[in-house]
């Protein structure tokens, strides 16, 4: 289970509206390689992991991805909180606004909404840890083309740190593949699904 | 002495919380690392301390620590999302 705790992981506070970075940083809550999708990438994945230290990776990191979708948030409901329908309208945000008004729902700064799509829990662990590996540098892409179009130091702040933050968690995910490539055949490492192919046969079978 | 500010006191829990987190990530794929353990002993007293200052000052960090009064007070505070004036 998890407990709610009142405090953001970083702080986020935001002076100045901007429609304009609202609409793109909102693909980090609800788009491909967004902190949603993370989050959920790795607690799905974890149940089948057959190796408990990556088991508990998989939760620490999925549980810091729900911080990071909430600094997300956070940002976006800040830069949105006190916009005029004049700059709503001019910044293009119109079009969310009308289904939305200004509240958070998770979508790809093109519009396209969340969807299970973008992530991939396989059951097997060598896939699944390279996937999270590539997952951790699509985010970090994405932070890197965010911080080109952002001049505001108090907005660039709070996504440079998530920015540093994928690539800790690549680090991590690169050391979890190779805890779990440590109890296999170095010969081959790609030859069985670890996950299903090293299962303990059940009792009278 | 003035009495600290619910940003600094946030803030100085926010970063114990960050030293704890980041040793207890480096920690599930380098068990044996002695120093880690060390840090992660050092973080985790300092955090709770951090907690309890915050806490006195400015309310509760988690709904199983609410002071119970006459009325029901957790909602009272700001939220994190919200900018802090």
């Amino acid at each position: 289970m998890w407990t709610y705790e009142r405090s953001l992981q970083y702080p986020v506070n935001i002076s100045k509206p901007d429609a304009q970075s609202a609409k793109i940083i909102i693909t980090q809550f609800g788009g491909p390689d967004g902190e949603l999708a993370a989050s959920q990438r790795y607690l799905s994945q974890r149940y089948s992991m057959p190796f408990k230290q990556v088991a508990g990776l998989l939760t620490d990191i999925g549980t810091e991805e729900m911080a990071h979708m909430e600094i997300v948030c956070a940002i976006v409901h800040q830069l949105t909180k006190n916009l005029s329908l004049e700059e709503i309208k001019a910044s293009g945000l119109d079009t969310y606004f009308v289904d939305h008004t200004l509240g958070l729902w998770p979508q790809a700064a093109s519009g396209t909404p969340f969807s299970a799509t973008v992530l991939q829990s396989k059951g097997d662990a060598i896939t699944d840890l390279v996937e999270d590996m590539a997952a951790e540098q699509k985010a970090r892409t994405t932070y890197d083309n965010l911080l080109r179009f952002i001049d505001n130091p108090e907005v660039r702040d709070p996504l440079k740190f998530l920015r540093a933050r994928e690539i800790v968690h690549f680090q991590r995910f690169g050391e979890g593949l190779r805890i779990v490539q440590d109890h296999l055949n170095s010969k081959n490492f790609y030859a069985i699904n670890p996950e299903f192919d090293l299962r303990k046969p059940r009792c009278g079978s | 002495m003035a009495r600290a500010s619910r940003e600094e006191l946030m803030r100085n829990y926010q970063v114990m919380c960050f030293y704890l987190d980041d040793i207890t990530l480096y920690l599930q794929t380098h068990p044996t690392d002695q120093a880690a353990l060390r840090s992660y002993e050092k973080f985790k007293q300092l955090k709770k301390e951090a907690a309890k200052e915050y806490t006195d000052a400015y309310g509760p960090l988690h709904s199983d620590n609410v002071y119970v009064t006459d009325r029901w007070t957790w909602a009272d505070m700001p939220w994190p999302w919200e900018r802090q004036e």
